[in-house]
């Protein structure tokens, strides 16, 4: 950080300005006059101590939100581009909302000697999860011989999905007919079998699990892409044809566990910049990235809401303000909590000043003193 | 009274000899009053309990109605009863607790840290105490208030017991404050009458408060428990009277509590008690403590003034008559003061009350205004009538942005609406089809000079949402400034002396040019350019020499080319507004924005302004040429429906043959309704009213024009083509499976010929859809605020200029990365250029 004036100017800031200078071709000496100026417009254009932050920030998000329409699918029209996307309003109360279930996404760059189309479709393909199900033709169970039928696709080969199921699954018998493969498990009800039979569809053969769906597009700088429907970063990010510094999952969680709490807070602002631009809505990167902030100060992302941010707050009043009112008051009760009522709605409630913007000042007047300087 | 400042508030559970040293009167009678109408003693309606009547005194403090706070009572329950809400608390404690003991069944250790682990202890599910070796009991608890131990009921009297064994040292690992037999109550407390006051209806009867009706109910049953208890009952009975006594116990303290019936009033309405009283929005906490209700406000209808200025706002002559704002009688005033009162409380500028040193309030009326008018000296305080630049506070509901609430100087006007400047429609969202909005008037000096220096309408044209004006001009304004600063624009000598007197400028006494007199109200040295929204996007712009007069070059305050409309002065794009309030500040620019306004309208009113249907009309080559792109998208369509019938189409990656085909169709939709827009914008008439608002951006864009006048395009539910409804098809009219453009919700009509039957159907599909959307997602996006609210209300910037919460922790180490306050500067950044012009300026002097 610079200082120029008493005034510190931020490294980004700075930056911006050298990139300015070197554009419009600005000499040194009115480049220091011009930093000074550059000084004056920073402090002035500075947040004042007290000023509610986080209100502005609540308000400028949630302000455009009532602007936002309701439809949750869209249909992109780009060829070949997967389409189905939750937008708008409901993606951002996804988002505040840090759900753990919901549409997840990654967007996957190949490394530069793969950056073409055949093998952006094969990477695409390669790491599309394949279960028991998509290479069989069909299953069935036999009743007869209380055992379970699965006959597989031609270019699959049984021997190794036999080892492979005996490997997964235990107390099974497997053989094995050309492309059909009996399993004849060791518990054989009914149900029992109805049970494997589901579990055995569900096992993974191939690709990487939890990518559903993939597809392959050119971005704006003709770079190939690859979309794909649901997310697993960690699998990813270890797979080696990809540049896995491009690698983007809309998975919070995800990304919290793999690279961290900041990364994940950058995700949240992310994710919610991205839907407000996409309704053309223009809201300042700054009250966004308060409130993702907020949800991650605590080194856990926690949700705006009862359970999260708002439910874990100090002051009983406050929370009981916000909602479960009998829960929080009788939880109080119980651990004989003390609230210092220090913050908004706590003193609104009293009826004092809330100490934010004017209200964080304290002046205190001797009128003693100022009764006897008068005198003087 | 001095009273003090609360410091903070501590919750705990009321013990029995607590609620009984609190309380004014013992409760023994279920009866509220005797034959007469008088409330009985010791009866639920106690004249000890507070004074609900006036002109009656409180028996135990003496104090009138209003001035007497209640007095609690309590009454002593025949058998303990447990309380609802600690129920699931009572039964964790019983599983930890052992049953002989009495110790926390964990070890000596943990109860010497004194961390409270009851919610742990309790998923161990300890077998035996490792105090005394006991085996644990088997502990079931049945919602909401009954227990079995080893299937054997454990009824409030024995659990009491339990808990009262629990030593004092045991409890911090419980998480208790207080012993817990409090949990299981012996006295009730009784809250005054205050709490629950009657009513009297009209017919003289008194109506009881739920409350009151539940509390005679357990105080009834607790009676009949007693009286049974003393005649010997068998045990069968007074289980069932103490179980009874247990659900009215419960179901005062709350009546909605999971599994137990809600106790009802006679007429089946379920009854309001404690815990209803205070939850939900209507409850105490959001609407009583949290919304509070004020006095020195009014709401009225409001409606648009084009004279007034945007810091003021207009207010009828009979609000300002009720308003009034204190003012100190002063040496320096007392004449004027004198004045005032002498105008009594019937004629503007008047007084209503005069509120003596030492503190008595009179009301000033036309018989005792002379009096009072002679009695005032300094030290009086006069409530005097609202006057012109008085400040007040403006508000329209949803409130949901900062500039929800702005302060504005009052203006005393005739009639009966608030009035408020056009500009000022965009950040309160309003209109004027029946909009009211709320005004209040601040009481005191400080909040009067707080409101003035932070909320003024001039200090918030600049949103912090998007750092760009908000508070900008719109619709009339911009067609308005169009025809006053578009090419060849000239006004006559008289024209200018009326448009001049608008703003209260001479007339230079001869004919001007439009732009000259748009440049008479720039500031001097203001330099700039930028391209106007009339731009119709050329490959090479050639600037200065633009033919459509789209580029705006402002030169020392004079405007030479181009034409000002909705890229100079609308909201959230105002180029020419935001420089001027960036540079010469916000009073300049509400300036600015007060003459432009008067001028621009003026300019309006003088050459009239109106659409038509004959405005739409295009020419016959246009007409044709739209013809021919409807025809040829429909053959492609058909060829592709062709094509997916015949199993001929090639899907695409990740996608279903159905779906690449509604893909496919979705485009070509897309495509016609794109290529006979542009038709339209080079077939339209472009002197057309409707085609300059389009063009400047005061109101509507080419989507509606060339809906309006050529085609209204692709219909969709859903963000699907419109594909419900019969089996296979739409409507009747169509075949089934019929995947064409028209079966599908294409309407290819536009609203000046007229929709067909069939295609108004599919418009009032999507009508109906969008309508439907807009008023479901007011109460998501409304929640949404509320939580986001709640989440980060207590950020704020400290001194040290971190943003911290109210726990301390810090949020960032500098507020937005960079400290910069978007409501400060230019669209999230600061303006080099502006700092460049800046020092430039300094070069010169």
């Amino acid at each position: 950080m610079i200082e120029i004036n008493g005034v510190e100017i931020p490294d980004a800031l700075m930056e911006r300005f050298d990139k300015y200078c070197k554009d419009k071709g600005i000499n040194e000496g009115e480049r220091d006059r011009l930093l000074k100026e550059y000084a004056k417009f920073i402090q002035r254009s500075r947040y004042e101590p007290g000023e509610a932050v986080g209100v502005i920030a609540a308000q400028s998000i949630s302000e455009p939100a009532t602007q936002m329409t309701m439809r949750s699918y869209t249909m992109a029209s780009t060829v070949g581009r997967l389409s189905k996307v939750t937008l708008g309003l409901p993606r951002l109360i996804e988002v505040f909302d840090a759900r753990k279930t919901f549409e997840r996404k990654m967007r996957i760059y190949p490394k530069k000697e793969y950056n073409n189309r055949e093998s952006a479709l094969e990477i695409a393909s390669e790491i599309v999860e394949k279960k028991v199900s998509d290479i069989i033709e069909k299953s069935a169970i036999d009743l007869l011989d209380l055992r379970i039928e699965l006959h597989l696709k031609d270019k699959y080969d049984s021997e190794q999905i036999k080892t492979l199921l005996e490997k997964k699954i235990k107390r099974i018998e497997v053989e094995t007919h050309g492309h059909t493969i009996y399993v004849i498990p060791e518990k054989n009800g009914i149900k029992d079998l109805r049970e494997i039979k589901l579990k055995i569809l569900d096992i993974n053969v191939g690709g990487i699990k939890g990518i559903e769906e993939a597809g392959v597009f050119q971005d704006e700088n003709d770079n190939w892409v690859i979309e794909t429907y649901g997310s697993n970063l960690k699998k990813i990010v270890e797979y080696d044809k990809i540049d896995h510094t491009r690698v983007y999952t809309n998975d919070i969680y995800e990304v919290e566990k793999v690279f961290g709490i900041e990364a994940a807070r950058n995700v949240i602002a992310m994710e919610a910049k991205n839907t407000l631009d996409k309704q053309g809505l223009d809201v300042d990167v700054r009250h966004i990235l308060m409130a993702a902030d907020t949800m991650t100060a605590d080194g856990k992302i926690k949700s705006v809401g009862r359970y999260g941010v708002s439910g874990s707050k100090g002051s009983v009043l406050a929370r009981a303000n916000f909602e479960e009112t009998i829960k929080h008051l009788t939880r109080a009760a119980f651990r004989g909590e003390i609230d210092p009522l220090e913050s908004i709605v706590e003193n609104v409630m009293i009826g004092n000043v809330s100490p934010v913007g004017t209200g964080v000042v304290e002046l205190g007047v001797d009128i003693e003193k100022i009764r006897k300087q008068k005198k003087k | 009274m001095e009273v003090g400042k609360v410091d903070s508030i501590k919750f705990e559970i009321m013990s029995p000899y607590m609620i009984k040293k609190m309380a004014a009167v013992k409760i023994e009678k279920p009866e509220l009053y005797d034959p007469d109408g008088y409330p009985i003693d010791g009866g639920l309606m106690d004249l000890r309990l507070g004074v609900i009547d006036p002109g009656l005194r409180c028996k135990t403090c003496g104090g009138k109605m209003g001035t007497c706070p209640g007095h609690f009572g309590y009454l002593e329950l025949t058998k303990p009863v447990i309380h609802p809400l600690f129920a699931k608390k009572i039964y964790q404690i019983l599983k930890v607790t052992c049953p002989v003991c009495g110790r926390v069944m964990t070890s000596d250790e943990n109860i010497a840290k004194k961390k409270p682990m009851l919610n742990k202890l309790y998923k161990s599910a300890p077998k035996t105490c490792p105090h005394c070796g006991a085996k644990a009991t088997e502990i079931k608890f049945q919602k909401p208030t009954i227990f079995y131990e080893d299937g054997k009921d454990l009824n409030p009297e024995q659990i009491r017991e339990r808990l009262e064994k629990i030593p004092d040292s045991d409890l911090p690992v419980l998480g208790i404050s207080t012993r817990p037999e409090y949990m299981i109550l012996t006295v009730l407390p009784i809250p005054p009458v205050t709490v629950r006051p009657s009513i009297v209806l009209e017919t003289g009867e008194r109506s009881e408060d739920d409350l009151t009706h539940k509390l005679i109910d357990i105080v009834r049953i607790n009676d009949r428990l007693k009286k049974n208890i003393e005649l010997g009952a068998p045990d069968f009975i007074i289980d069932d009277i103490w179980q009874l006594l247990q659900y009215h116990v419960s179901t005062y303290f709350d009546n909605e509590i999971s599994n137990l019936p809600p106790a009802r009033h006679r007429s089946g309405r379920a009854l309001r008690t404690l815990a209803q009283r205070l939850t939900k929005k209507e409850g105490r906490f959001r609407g009583n403590l949290t919304g509070k209700r004020v006095n020195f406000s009014a709401r009225t209808v409001i409606s648009p003034d084009t004279m007034i200025s945007v810091n003021e706002v207009g207010i009828p002559e009979v609000i300002a008559k009720t308003l009034t704002v204190p003012d100190h009688v002063t040496e320096k005033n007392i004449d004027e003061m004198r004045k005032i009162v002498l105008n009594g409380p019937d004629v503007l500028n008047g007084a209503n009350y005069v509120v003596r040193p030492d503190g008595m309030r009179k009301r000033v009326m036309d018989l005792n205004k002379e009096e009072i008018a002679k009695e005032i000296t300094p030290g009086y305080i006069v409530e005097r009538h609202l006057k012109d630049g008085d400040i007040v506070l403006f508000n329209r509901q949803p409130s949901l942005h900062r500039m929800s609430i702005m302060a504005h100087k009052a203006k005393i006007m005739p009639y009966r609406t608030f009035r408020l400047n056009l500009c000022e429609t965009i950040p309160y969202n309003a209109d004027f089809d029946g909009d009211e909005m709320n005004l209040h008037v601040p009481q005191t000096e400080e909040a009067r000079i707080e409101a003035e220096k932070l909320m003024l309408v001039e200090n918030n044209i600049r949103s912090p949402r998007y750092g760009l004006p908000v508070i900008a001009f719109k619709h009339d304004h911009i067609s308005g400034c169009y025809f006053l600063t578009r090419e060849g624009a000239k006004f006559s000598k008289e024209e200018v002396a009326y448009l001049l007197n608008l703003i209260g400028k001479k007339s230079p006494g001869h004919e001007m040019v439009g732009k000259e007199l748009f440049s008479l109200i720039l500031p001097d040295d203001l330099n700039m350019e930028f391209v106007s929204s009339y731009c119709v996007g050329c490959d090479t712009c050639l600037k200065d020499k633009c033919p459509y007069d789209s580029y705006v070059v402002i030169k020392n305050g004079k405007l030479l080319h181009g034409i000002i409309d909705e890229a100079a002065l609308g909201e959230r794009k105002g180029k020419l507004l935001n420089k001027i309030d960036m540079k010469y500040g916000h009073a300049r620019a509400r300036q600015f924005m007060d003459e432009l306004s008067k001028l621009a309208l003026g300019v309006l009113s003088l050459r009239g302004f109106t659409i038509s249907i004959s405005d739409f009309d295009i020419s016959d080559d246009g007409e044709k040429k739209i013809k021919d792109t409807k025809k040829k998208f429909e053959r492609e369509a058909e060829k592709l429906v062709e094509n997916y019938n015949n199993g001929r189409m090639e899907k695409l990656s990740g996608m279903t043959q159905e779906k690449t085909l509604e893909m496919y169709m979705q485009q070509i939709a897309s495509k016609v309704s794109d290529q006979t827009g542009k038709v339209i914008k080079n077939s339209v008439n472009d002197k057309s009213s409707a085609v300059i608002m389009a063009k400047t951006g005061a109101r509507g864009s080419y989507v509606n024009l060339s809906q309006t006048a050529a085609i209204v395009g692709q219909e969709s539910l859903e963000g699907e083509r419109i594909n419900r409804g019969y089996t296979g098809r739409t409507t009747s009219h169509f075949k089934r499976g019929d995947l064409g453009l028209k079966a599908r919700g294409f309407v290819e009509g536009n609203y000046r010929h007229g929709l067909n039957a069939i295609e108004f159907f599919f418009d009032a599909i999507n009508s109906r859809e969008n309508l439907m959307d807009k008023s479901l997602q007011t109460r998501h996006s409304g929640y949404m605020e509320r939580r986001l609210v709640s989440a980060l209300q207590d950020l704020r910037v400290e001194y040290d200029g971190t943003v911290r919460d109210n726990r301390g922790v810090i949020i960032q180490f500098m507020p937005g990365s960079d400290s910069l306050d978007p409501s400060k500067i230019n669209h999230g950044e600061i303006d080099l250029n502006l700092v460049r012009e800046n020092i430039e300026g300094e070069n010169d002097d």
